[in-house]
Parts: C-alpha cells; structure tokens; sequence
C-alpha cells in the first residue's frame, strides 16, 4: 500500500486508488457496525465487571448464604451447566436425525413443510415454552419418574425421591432440548445438504446402501458442522432464563439427581428470579454470576467457532 | 468374472422427459468398449443405466431390458445396490473420500460387504488392488495418509483400485481421463488395456483417439436436436467406425465437421 501512497512525480494529479462515494460510504458504515459490536461487548463486560467489584471484595459472611461469592456462584454453575448437557445430550442425536430424514429420506414436500416447522419452534417464546413445560410437560412425567425411581433407583441419576409435580432437573433440561433443537437441526441441515454430490455417488455406485452412503459421505463431511451447532444450542441452553424458572423446583444444593424436586437452580434463572428482591451486595452477587455466565457462554461460543472453522481443513475441499 | 450385457430396447426417462430412445446392443465380456457422441446425446445417462446409477437422480426411470449373464438388472425383485456390487463405476472427477485413508479407501466397498475380513487378508487385497490399478509402487510407504493428498492422476487411480477391490463384473468409467493432464491420462489407458483381461469395460469419452487407442468396440450416440432423446447411432468395431463407419453422421462426427 505504501507504494500507492508515494507514487512517482510524473504524473500532473497525484496517483490514488479510485474510490467511488458510494464504496466509501458503504465501507465506512460496515466498518463502523464491525467496531459498534465490540464496543456494546466492551461496554457490557465492564458493566458486570465494575458492578460485581462489590461482591468480589465483599466479606465472605456478608454474601447470601454466609460462605463467599464463590460457594454462592457453584451450585449455579454447576445447575446450569447440568441443565445444558441434559438438553444438548437430547437433541443433538434428534437434531441430527431430522436433519438426516428432511435431507436424504423424506418426499421433497415433506420435508420442505417439516423444515418450516422445525425452524418455527424457534420462533416460539421462551416464557411459552416455560409454561407448557409446567403445566403439560411436568405433570405427564410424573409416572415416569415414579417409575425411574423404582426400576432405575440404584443409578444415582434416578435415586429419587421421585418429585409428585414433575418440575425436576430433567424437565428443565427437556423443555431447553426442544428449544435447541432448531439451530441444531438448522445447521446440520445445512452442512449434510453440501455433502458433496462427487463423495455420496462413489459410495452408492460401491453398492452402499442409503444408510451406508450417509456414514461414509455425508457424516464425516457434516461431522464438524454438527458439532458448531451442537455448541450454539449449548450456548442458548445456558443463557436460558425464563423456562427454567417456570419450570424448575429449586432448593440448593448440588446433586446429580434428576428426578427429585430440591434442584439447584441455573444462573440465568436465578438472576431473574432474586433480582426483584435484591438491593445492595445482593444485586453485586447477583451480577458477578451474571460475569460467570458470560464468562462461559463466550468460552462456549468461542470453541463453536473454532470448531465451525477447522471444517475447512477436513473437509475435502482439494 | 467378466460378465456380457444384452441391452435391447432400452429408453431412459427424466420424469417427462425422454433422454436416450431405443437402444439395442452387445458389449462383449473382457473387451473394452467406447461410447462416444457429443454432449448432451445421453452416453453417460446409458452408462450410469448398467448399474442404475441414473436413478439416484429423482424420478429417472427405464423401459426395456438390460441383461447380465442371464439377470435381467431392472427386474423387479432385483435390488439396486447388488446391482451396484456387481457393476463398479469410476466418475469422471476423481472422488475418494476425503475422510479417510488411502487404505481405508481401498477397502471401503468390501467393508460395506459387511464381510469380517482379516486385517491380513485385507492387506493382501489392498496390496493386490492397488497394484491392479498400477499404485502401489507410488502410495505403498504412505497408505495411512489421506487419499486427498495424491494427485488427480492419482486419485483416480485409487478411485479404480477402489472399484477393483470388490471384484466387479463389469467396469463403467465415464469420462475418467477428462480432468487429468495427458501423462496421467496415458497411465490409465494403460491399466485399462491390463483390465480387460479380466474385466467388462465400458468407457464413455469425449476424447476420440482415446477410444481409438483403447477400445475394441465403439458406439456412437448422437440426436437429432434439443430435447430430442438421444439414439445409439451405430455400433461397430473400433477399428471400422473410424475408417469406414457405415453411418454418415457417425462420419461427419469422427472426421470432426460436428460435436
């Protein structure tokens, strides 16, 4: 670039790059909502940052719960992280079979129609989803985790007791897997649509069979994509506030049971659910598990990235 | 293991539309044989209809009877992927998986055989494969690599080494040598004339001294106009078609006034 702006004095009009008004504005503008998402990112980790100082240097007597922002901040955690996997563990196997049956099994109106559907249930409110979780999910799993806790009792996920109103940890953790659903079937749709057509015909005219030609053509080639949209829907599964606090029977502490009705809450929820009632240290506390969150949100996003990227390297391109 | 293929009255269809009309031929056990024809005129449609490859594309269908040793292959109990067993096909870009190893590769037809095979006797058979496709010498110190890594030449050298594995009875290749530079284009030549002893190959070509140079028999495909079905203008010895075709337009297509 240098070399344009030093060109040699031959010329009557100095040499420059010829832009047009309209490049100019148009780059400017770009350029400028590039810097105004970094800035709004900025502006709201310092906010969580400078609100939590409070609480950070606060005595540990004085946080709810007497032991420190730390132990406030580890059931959180360690509830919405549980919540999350429960939900990602649920629908990525069912994203990736509605991807695979609207891409390569269903009649083409099928599947076009389904797509709508699928892609609508991401439209729907969380508060809705909330709502339906309580009052049609929660109730209709009640035998089950009666059952669970008879037949399944000896595995600590089902040691029970059994919750009489359904709003457990494994609600919780199925009203969030439908709501991910979507961009987990959205963006496997989108990757094994591309499986290339060159790869899919070598393993059929090798005699595969349609399940065959996908587990040699298409899911290696869709494996990293999957994978991006399994961490995107992990990253809303965290951040989820309102239908985990609709639906889930919080009481503390951390367990690895699923069926009861003490849970620990998620940070998302809690914030919601105590901010009404905070004032002073007790709005910082709840603020420095909003840096948590944001914390582990971005680091999700981050791998998501990371792991979308790396598609490129494997994925046959040359 | 090289098999004939009786093809009589064959039309194929895209839905409505009717690509290739009434063909009616022979194609010798362990021979070579050339399609050649300008584009468009279906040859590969006809090829891609022995080993009903053409119906991966939605509503493509066929009429008529295409025979192998006595097994008609559009039958109705017969299922397409045996068919696609039987009948190996080499595409014209080169297309090994990407996702697995020169090895992996290689073996990947018989693994969907379903067949347990030992680790010893896979050996021999991608040893054995991949010197039928005449790369061993050049890939044998690095099986565990991606088969992505090799040149196109290569590449399509494996792709074939992978349709040989599974012991085909008959070889399709369409266009193979069209996105290859001429050097790699004479290597595969060469493995076809080795092939056909043991093999049923039908090569489809836009490259007429390619089907000269390789092949005993030749067809010619050509059609009247767009969106007319494409014919089998006549079928003849090589050697004749090229100096003394008995069609004008097969002629007027070899001496290069058309296509």
């Amino acid at each position: 670039m240098t070399s344009l702006e030093t060109p040699p004095r031959t010329a009557d009009k100095p040499t420059r790059a010829v832009r047009s008004a309209g490049d100019r504005t148009f780059a400017g503008l770009s350029t400028g909502a590039g810097i105004l998402i970094l800035v709004v990112l900025a502006g709201v980790a310092a906010f969580l940052i400078t609100e939590s100082l409070d609480a950070i240097s606060a005595p540990a007597a004085d946080i709810a719960g007497g032991e420190g922002v730390w132990s406030y901040v580890g059931p959180l955690v360690f509830g919405t992280l549980l919540a999350a996997v429960i939900a990602l563990l649920v629908a990525t196997p069912l994203g990736v079979a509605i991807a695979l049956f609207i891409t390569y099994y269903a009649p083409k109106r099928i599947a076009a129609t389904l797509g709508y559907l699928i892609d609508l249930l991401a439209a729907i409110p969380s508060v809705v989803y909330g709502f339906w979780g309580l009052a049609a999910l929660a109730p209709a799993m009640v035998p089950f985790y009666a059952w669970a806790e008879r037949n399944l009792g000896f595995i600590p996920l089902f040691a029970g007791p059994a919750s009489a109103t359904g709003r457990t940890m494994l609600t919780a953790g199925l009203v969030l897997a439908i709501m991910i659903l979507p961009i987990i079937s959205a963006i496997s749709r989108e990757v094994f649509v591309q499986a290339p057509a060159l790869h899919r015909e070598a393993a059929l005219a090798l005699g595969a069979t349609r399940w065959e030609m996908i587990k040699m053509a298409v899911l290696p080639y869709g494996k990293s994509g999957v994978i991006g949209g399994s961490m995107l829907g992990l990253g809303r599964a965290l951040g989820e506030t309102l239908a985990v606090a609709i639906v889930l029977s919080v009481s503390g502490g951390v367990t690895f049971n699923l069926i009861s009705s003490s849970n620990p809450s998620t940070i998302a929820a809690n914030i919601a659910l105590q901010f009404p009632e905070s004032s002073g240290l007790g709005v910082s506390t709840l603020i420095f598990t909003g840096l948590v969150l944001f914390v582990i949100t971005l680091a999700v996003n981050m791998l998501a990235r990371y792991v979308v990227n790396r598609r490129a390297d494997f994925s046959g391109a040359n | 293991m090289a098999k004939r293929i009786d093809v009589s009255d064959l039309d194929i269809f895209y839905g409505n539309f009717k690509a290739v009309e009434g063909v009616n031929v022979s194609i010798e056990p362990r021979s070579v044989t050339a399609l050649i024809g300008p584009s468009g005129c279906g040859k590969s449609t006809f090829l891609r209809s022995l080993n009903r490859m053409h119906e991966v594309i939605p509503g493509a269908r066929v009429e008529g009877k295409v025979v192998i040793d006595g097994q008609d292959l559009y039958g109705s109990d017969v299922d397409p992927v045996d068919v696609r067993r039987q009948i190996g096909m080499v595409f014209q870009r080169p297309n090994p998986f990407p996702t697995m190893s020169i090895y992996d590769n290689v073996v990947a037809g018989v693994r969907l055989n379903a067949k347990k095979m030992k680790k010893s006797d896979l050996d021999d058979l991608v040893e054995s494969s991949l010197k039928g496709a005449n790369l061993w010498n050049e890939v044998k110190d690095r099986l565990n690599r991606p088969g992505s890594g090799l040149s196109g030449g290569q590449q399509q050298r494996l792709c074939i080494a992978r349709a040989i594995a599974v012991q085909p009875e008959v070889l399709l290749m369409d266009e193979p040598c069209s996105a290859l530079d001429p050097i790699s284009t004479l290597a595969i030549e060469d493995l076809m004339t080795e092939l056909k002893d043991r093999f049923t190959i039908v090569i489809v070509t836009h490259n007429m001294q390619q089907a000269a140079r390789v092949s005993e028999q030749t067809g010619f495909f050509n059609l009247n106009g767009v969106g007319q079905p494409g014919r089998l203008i006549e079928f003849n010895p090589t050697e004749k078609i090229f100096s003394n075709p008995d069609q004008k337009a097969t002629e007027d297509y070899i001496s290069g006034r058309f296509g």
